[in-house]
């Protein structure tokens, strides 16, 4: 009987067909997220041990500019978020001029974050932080604040390009639905990381009364 | 939804077919052949610095041809020791044992015996042996640089690592190419890692559930899963450092830190936080480099007891539960660092709970032999010695799971003894018996018994004489990483000990040269081999040897058996090939 359960299984499978029914592609990105989360958590986790190693960390983010200029970025990155998951449904309806819109205005958003983020970098650059200084004490608090950043705007820089072929490749006819969901999935991973960047590097460095 | 993978013919051209090549079987070569000159240099190194332990004062003018900037005068420098610890360890960790086991065999044969024409993403695959290969490359060239190869070990400890040439000689860009070179392996790792679980998930054949992957799978893609999560953190401690020695951050370095007369800049830094960062990825490292071995052994037992393997689904479990524990005890590295006793506990706990698994799979191994008709085959003797070996390096890692043992013996020779078993040699041994098994399938030709069998021997009673006195070296108190013997009363006595290891090590040496050449002497010459040699089970043993480009040809095999079904009864002949039809149903 059990012999009979455990054939009646294993004829079901027909091969090919993945346990979770995710194709190739889409594990594949998937897979590439966890791993480069992971790379992050590294980062992040760096991050959090040099800080609870030193005294006096500095805090001297004032809550105008730099938190609200932060928020504006966050809320930029977030839209794009939105627009993207629009351009994946218009994908999955197969309007190839809605996903085109949709992706442009994802990409827009990528772009304001990354043209808000260099100007952030060079007035901090302007006030004297360095990789391995800064006016405020704690020198690794240069140092960490643009590696996290950077390695992010990196993500983002990359993505908005990725975003670009696709949107080029579906004008043309040349992408599947699959590949402008799993082009999605990376860009919701970007955002996902700023969400633990935004509180962890800018609002607990907010000035203290 | 199944994508098509491969192309069903042979691409033209000398350069797409064997160089440029999205063949994983060819990708699966090119990783050996890398191995291959691999180890060849690891193995020198590992003999320059046994000469130097053994015979301290000698001159070695022809040996010092090969490095004659590094051995101006004919004698090694204590400097040029660590050199060679360091890259003796980098290359044998990373591009041997990472790159054969997974990167060789899981490539030419995963594929295959999931019943695949060709690995998910045939292009990234490509990618990945290239990247692996600059890595190699750049590793190398660290040699020819200014100032030599870095002296800082395979782990890069931070300050040493971290600060550059003032630290001394190979700190400069030696250093900086090292973390090239890993950061290189890091990408190559996740494009391969990708692959290979993409692979055992989505393009298995009908037929070939889970339930019926052969050991080896489940060892390559539990090895993955451990590679995708562990190569990263790596990565990011590689970031770090890089910054910390090109553009003057401090991550690892503390503030008020003295080296050579001079105060240096930095401040803030823990040292600390690279070894987490690193041990965090260099545990489960170890597990990267042995698991693919227990697949291969637990694949050539069965093969050759005529038996199924003794506990299918527990030797899975046992994988996980290894892969999962290797996550969580990556502190037993660092009890002597200072770390809190209390965490220090928990870590000693969790390692020795790896017993657990390790045994099971021991057992299992010992209950496929029971009452077996052993077929003792080259590739068996080195499965057989697989397990002798992963049981002597095992149980010394139960002594320095203990805090406060390890507190005697941590940066001892028995460190020394203990890791090379376990994941050096153990691995080794998985190495060679993948290697005598499927060697006929990858050349069509049968390698030679004779040599091999000689080749075992020597092998097998030569790592015992090395290692088993280095475990004696190590409780007597004996450092590791002193290239410098003498002039310490306490190691006049010990002299004798390591004269007898380096002659061991230079005729267990010697005896590869057998394997080097039963290898190449049977690309050619060797006895050509049929389909199924071995006559056993599994899905690269159902097409001709070696298999054509796309594996299965137009027809893709349809899997009726588990991997292991050896003396069925009932059944014509002593073993049942997962694609044989099906036994008709009992009622």
């Amino acid at each position: 009987m059990a012999e009979k359960v455990e054939r009646l299984r294993f004829v079901e499978w027909g091969g090919g067909v993945s346990p979770f029914a995710v194709g190739s592609k889409k594990l594949g990105m998937w897979l590439f997220i966890v791993s480069d989360s992971l790379t992050f958590s590294g980062l992040l986790v760096g991050y959090s041990y040099v800080r609870i190693a030193n005294e006096r960390w500095p805090m001297p983010f004032e809550f105008w500019p730099t938190i609200v200029m932060a928020t504006v970025m966050t809320f930029c990155l977030l839209s794009s978020s939105l627009t993207m998951a629009l351009a994946v449904r218009a994908s999955s309806l197969g309007d190839r001029a809605r996903v085109i819109r949709f992706i442009a205005l994802t990409m827009l958003g990528g772009i304001l974050f990354v043209l808000l983020h260099a100007k952030e970098w060079a007035g901090l650059i302007a006030e004297g932080v360095r990789l391995w200084e800064n006016p405020w004490g704690v020198p690794l608090f240069g140092a960490s604040f643009f590696t996290l950043t950077g390695l992010h705007m990196l993500h983002v820089i990359s993505g908005v390009i990725y975003l670009g072929v696709i949107a080029l490749g579906v004008s043309r006819g040349r992408f599947t639905h699959e590949d402008v969901e799993i082009s999605g999935l990376y860009w919701h991973f970007v955002d996902l990381v700023w969400m633990f960047i935004f509180p962890l590097v800018y609002l607990l460095s907010v000035k203290m009364p | 939804m199944r994508q098509a993978v491969a192309t069903h013919e042979a691409p033209k051209g000398f350069i797409r077919r064997y160089i440029f090549s999205t063949d994983h079987k060819v990708i699966g070569l090119q990783y050996l052949f890398l191995a291959l000159a691999a180890v060849a240099i690891g193995i020198v190194l590992s003999l320059y610095m046994r000469l130097r332990l053994a015979w301290p004062t000698e001159r070695w003018p022809l040996l010092a041809k090969l490095f004659p900037n590094a051995m101006a005068g004919g004698t090694i420098s204590p400097e040029f020791y660590l050199s060679l610890v360091t890259m003796h360890g980098t290359i044998m960790v990373f591009f041997v044992l990472t790159t054969a086991p997974l990167g060789g065999f899981g490539n030419y044969f995963l594929p295959i015996q999931v019943g695949a024409h060709d690995m998910a993403f045939p292009v990234l695959n490509m990618l990945s042996f290239w990247v692996t290969l600059a890595g190699f490359l750049v590793l190398m060239a660290a040699f020819f640089v200014s100032g030599g190869a870095p002296i800082s070990g395979w782990t890069a400890y931070a300050p040493l690592s971290a600060i550059g040439e003032i630290a001394g000689p190979g700190l400069g860009m030696g250093q900086n190419l090292w973390i090239l070179s890993i950061a290189l392996f890091c990408i190559a790792s996740l494009l391969g890692a990708l692959n290979f679980i993409t692979t055992t998930l989505n393009l298995r054949t009908k037929g070939m559930a889970m339930t019926r992957l052969p050991l080896t799978v489940w060892a390559w893609f539990t090895t993955a899963v451990l590679a995708l999560l562990a190569f990263p953190v790596l990565l990011a401690g590689g970031i770090l450092l890089l910054l910390d020695r090109v553009a003057g951050t401090s991550f690892f370095v503390p503030g008020g830190l003295i080296v050579s007369d001079q105060i240096l800049p930095h401040k803030g830094g823990s040292p600390l936080l690279w070894q987490h960062l690193f041990w965090f990825f260099g545990h489960p490292e170890v597990y990267i480099a042995i698991l693919p071995g227990m697949g291969i052994t637990s694949h050539v037992l069965s093969t050759f007891a005529r038996k199924p393997i003794f506990g299918y689904r527990a030797m899975v479990t046992a994988i996980f539960a290894i892969g999962l524990l290797g996550f969580l005890v990556w502190g037993h590295h660092m009890f002597v660092s200072g770390m809190s006793p209390y965490s220090a506990i928990a870590f000693s706990l969790l390692t020795l709970s790896i017993g657990v698994p390790s045994a099971i799979k021991t057992f299992n191994w010992l209950a496929t032999l029971y009452k077996a008709r052993i077929r003792f085959t080259v590739p068996m003797l080195f499965a057989l010695g697989f397990v002798s070996i992963f049981v002597t390096g095992g149980l010394s890692g139960i002594i320095l799971g203990q805090t406060s043992l390890d507190i005697l013996m941590h940066d001892t020779y028995f460190v020394v003894a203990h890791f090379h078993l376990i994941m050096g040699v153990a691995a080794i041994f998985g190495i060679f018996a993948g290697t005598y098994y499927w060697f006929p399938k990858m050349f069509g030709r049968m390698m030679n018994d004779t040599l091999g069998k000689l080749h075992f021997w020597l092998t097998f009673i030569g790592i015992y004489a090395i290692f088993i006195p280095m475990h004696i070296l190590g409780i007597a108190g004996h450092p590791r990483r002193y290239a410098e013997t003498v002039g310490f009363d306490f190691l006049t006595p010990l002299q004798p000990i390591h004269v007898f290891i380096t002659i061991a090590a230079l005729i267990t040496a010697g005896a590869q040269l057998l394997f080097f050449f039963n290898f190449f002497w049977s690309i050619w010459k060797g006895q050509k081999a049929e389909t199924n040699p071995w006559r056993a089970t599994t899905l690269e043993w159902t097409v001709p040897s070696p298999p054509p480009h796309d594996n299965f040809g137009p027809q893709t095999p349809v899997v009726h058996h588990g991997p292991y079904e050896y003396s069925v009864p009932g059944a014509a002949e002593d073993y049942l090939l997962q694609t044989a039809p099906p036994a008709p149903a009992k009622s």
